[in-house]
């Protein structure tokens, strides 16, 4: 049988919910799912992995993970992987995910296919499809001379099923092998929102040029706190500094796909469809009923964002309180 | 010092897509190519660091067929970068092979002292070159970077990370940087500097004489293929109460996301 290893990332030892996707997705294949979590709360998370049908979940607490530093992850994830040998390695494209994994992957001699939408497993074989130019087309990516086989999926493209409290995996705990550090991190700045990040997030509430200023932003938070979203942006907003340039959406800004992706006053300029059209559903609030961002919606509605999204705002507590 | 600037080519957003006959890559026929957005930042670091320490030399680098290719090294050298060198390859060589390929240039031109390239490329989005290429030359990396400073002592650069956090990294040089937006402006390329990026060095160097193994080749596209036709968009009618009403009923009960 062959191995899937997962590497699972987790807040404070709560699994993220691309860990789940990929945990459950690995153990649906019928290979041995193998993880790894690093860092605070990694025992934790080993737990809640076997949960996720993680038979076997290797854990490095090293106070030098608790924050994600390249050579030091690497170095800690490569030690691993060389004693468990899997044929395939599943992680999430995010941040930490895409920084780590092409290094990983020089280091081991392999491939790697980043920013994935699907996943197929067969055996010790895996097949993966990833938007290309801007969302424009799909490839499906297939590997060759790659002992391990790395993929990385995008969050909020796999089922996640209930954890299964019967199922737990063995816990084996590393020490790290620090080598000859030449990155240091010298500071972390924490970002004003504790809210899921963009590229993570399940819904996302999209402002543009419409809100007129940067204040008016507030409709917008307002609307995210209801429903539990993230709050993006236009580049037109970031250039314009209402917002900062973490919560752009598009080419140059980041590449999102959440299930509900709602746009309010965005006109949807190429360069913002090409980093929200994977969204599975697309809501767009616009006074324009010209403007593009209406050929890439599910659902629109022409109106006053002014008047509409407090309305909105309202009617989903109404629904959402019970 | 010798800073080197990694540069990719990509069709242009706004460049309309089709699928070549071989199915598994476009058909290039039409398409702008423009230099990738991010690897601007990066030539623009570049170049405004050589203007402000005497005695430094920014060589411009990149892999893909010559022709083409050859005409965004040319921009950056209007950019001001000093020498270009590309290396003739094929089309679609992978990011392992194209890292591979750029390390052993790299290495022999005498190395680097500090490198400078794109967060990702628009085209695969695959965000893996750069630390590819720094594991490969045994230096660190740091991507996503929106500040760069350099002293005696290395690289200091802040990235953002999750959730609109940044942090502050320092790294020993010789660094590779992968520069997002807001690291600064690019400049325009201007008829004076046009004019003399044509005399300036644009060195061509084979991909099949750097001996990389067909080994090397990592990952393939097995099939390309456009985006399904996706359905009108439903547009909702009445007052924003009912419009309002309509749009939460229709989230609830047909898309089923909340």
């Amino acid at each position: 049988m062959s191995k899937v290893f997962v590497f699972a990332e987790h807040k404070n030892g709560t699994l993220k919910r691309g860990a789940m996707e990929l945990l459950q997705a690995a153990a649906k294949s019928g290979n041995t799912v193998v993880g790894m979590a690093v860092g605070a709360g990694a025992d934790k998370a080993a737990a809640e992995m076997g949960h996720h049908g993680a038979t076997e979940v290797h854990i490095v607490k090293d106070a030098g993970l608790d924050a994600y530093n390249s050579e030091l992850y690497a170095s800690a994830v490569a030690s691993v992987l060389e004693k468990i040998q899997p044929q395939i390695l599943l992680a999430s494209a995010t941040s930490t995910g895409r920084d780590l994994f092409p290094r990983i992957a020089a280091r081991m001699k392999t491939g790697i296919a980043s920013d994935c939408i699907e996943l197929n497993i067969s055996g010790d074989n895996v097949t993966a499809k990833k938007p290309v130019y801007s969302g424009k087309a799909f490839a499906d990516v297939a590997f060759e001379n790659s002992p391990l086989k790395i993929v990385l999926m995008r969050a909020n493209q796999l089922p996640v099923a209930a954890a299964d409290n019967s199922k737990t995996a063995t816990v084996v705990e590393h020490a790290l092998t620090k080598p000859d550090l030449k990155t240091l991190i010298k500071e972390i700045v924490k970002g004003t929102s504790e809210k899921l990040d963009l590229t993570e997030a399940n819904i996302i509430v999209s402002g543009g040029r419409g809100l007129k200023e940067a204040g008016n932003f507030k409709l917008l938070n307002d609307l995210a706190d209801v429903l539990g979203a993230t709050v993006g942006a236009s580049r037109a907003v970031v250039d314009a500094g209402w917002v900062s340039h973490g919560m752009q959406v598009g080419q140059t800004g980041k590449t999102v796909a959440p299930s509900l992706y709602i746009a309010v006053g965005v006109s949807g300029a190429i360069q913002h469809l090409a980093g929200m059209s994977g969204s599975k559903v697309i809501v767009a609030i616009n006074n324009d009923p010209n403007a593009p961002i209406f050929q890439k919606a599910t659902y629109g509605i022409v109106g006053d964002l002014f008047d509409v999204v407090p309305k909105l705002t309202e009617e989903f507590k109404k629904i959402l309180k019970h | 010092m010798k800073i080197f600037v990694c540069i990719k080519q990509v069709p242009d957003t706004e460049t309309k897509i089709k699928i070549g006959p071989d199915a598994s890559s476009i058909d290039t026929n039409g398409i702008k190519w423009v230099i990738n957005p991010y690897d601007e930042y990066a030539i623009e670091e570049a170049v405004k660091f050589r203007e402000a320490n005497a005695g430094t030399q920014v060589f411009v680098l990149s892999v893909g067929p010559n022709k083409r290719v050859s005409e965004s090294l040319r921009t950056a050298l209007a950019m001001g970068a000093d020498e270009g060198i590309v290396v003739n390859a094929p089309e679609n060589i992978d990011c392992y092979s194209t890292a591979r390929a750029l390390a052993e240039v790299i290495k022999a031109e005498g190395g680097a002292d500090l490198i400078f390239t794109g967060k990702l490329a628009i085209d695969d989005n695959a965000s893996s070159v750069s630390q590819m290429l720094a594991e490969f030359l045994g230096a660190p990396h740091a991507t996503v970077v929106s500040k760069f400073a350099m002293s005696p002592e290395g690289v200091t650069v802040e990235r953002d990370i999750e959730g609109g956090a940044k942090e502050v990294l320092n790294l020993k040089a010789p660094a590779v940087v992968g520069a997002n937006k807001g690291l600064n402006t690019p400049r325009y390329a201007s008829l004076p500097g046009i004019m003399k990026a044509k005399k300036k060095v644009l060195k061509e160097i084979e991909f099949a004489s750097l001996n990389i193994p067909a080994t090397d080749t990592k990952i393939k596209y097995t099939q390309l293929s456009l985006p399904a036709e996706k359905p009108a968009v439903k547009m909702i009618a009445g007052d924003s109460s009912a419009q309002v009403a309509e749009l939460v009923k229709l989230l609830r009960d047909e898309a089923k996301v909340l």
